[in-house]
């Protein structure tokens, strides 16, 4: 398992093939299931120029520690892969990576959902979005 | 006994503080009416001891971390 907050933007397509090629479970995973976050240039009717990701350090790391040990345990993953960007964002940039490896499609599809919802709603980062004129704090998250 | 008070984002901004030592509470509620001279605590407010959740009626230590933060929104 590694998780990992990166305050560059990462491609989630070499991350998640660089991962998996220093695994040593070939052979025994039948499923990836993969979710990537991207930014978006717009919310709320308003054009959106940046993004700022504020996060607790430490709490964060311990609670995405948490919240995939749990997953890992109920849907016997094999292994997982979390990446979350922090500080300064552009349109465009992956903002979040879960990947996750398991035997069967069930178990990853499933697993790779809780993961991404659980730290949606309660991780915590928060964002804060540039605007054409001035900044606002995002107040909560869309639903799905 | 002192806590150690932390807030974050948009709560860090409307407080005007960052990090605070608090002396003589014994709770979270407490900890945050000393912290911020009285200020009403928004009902979303979100609150950790040694980084992890609990209520506002959570009794603290010595040393402790208290951190007050709104609704999270990251992903």
């Amino acid at each position: 398992m590694r998780i990992e907050l990166r305050e560059s933007p990462f491609n989630p397509w070499n991350e998640i093939e660089d991962y998996q090629q220093s695994l040593a479970i070939n052979g025994s995973y039948g499923a990836t299931a993969t979710f990537v976050g991207t930014m978006r240039d717009f919310n709320e009717g308003d054009s959106v120029k940046a993004m700022t990701l504020e996060h607790y350090p430490g709490m964060t790391e311990k609670h995405l520690q948490k919240i995939t040990n749990a997953a890992i345990q109920k849907w016997q993953l094999l292994d997982a892969l979390i990446l979350h960007r922090v500080g300064e964002i552009k349109p465009d940039d992956s903002i979040v990576l879960v990947a996750v490896w398991s035997a069967h499609r069930a178990q990853a599809f499933d697993a790779c959902r809780h993961i991404m919802e659980e730290l949606k709603s309660t991780a915590p980062f928060w964002k804060k979005e540039v605007l054409e004129d001035g900044s606002r704090w995002v107040g909560k998250n869309t639903p799905g | 006994m002192s806590v150690q008070v932390k807030f974050f984002a948009s709560l860090r901004e409307s407080i005007g503080k960052t990090e605070v030592i608090v002396d003589n509470a014994n709770s979270v509620a407490q900890a945050w009416s000393i912290a911020t001279n009285g200020a009403d605590m928004p009902s979303n407010t979100l609150c950790a001891i040694n980084m992890e959740y609990v209520d506002s009626q959570h009794s603290v230590n010595d040393h402790d971390e208290v951190a007050f933060f709104p609704p999270v929104t990251g992903g």
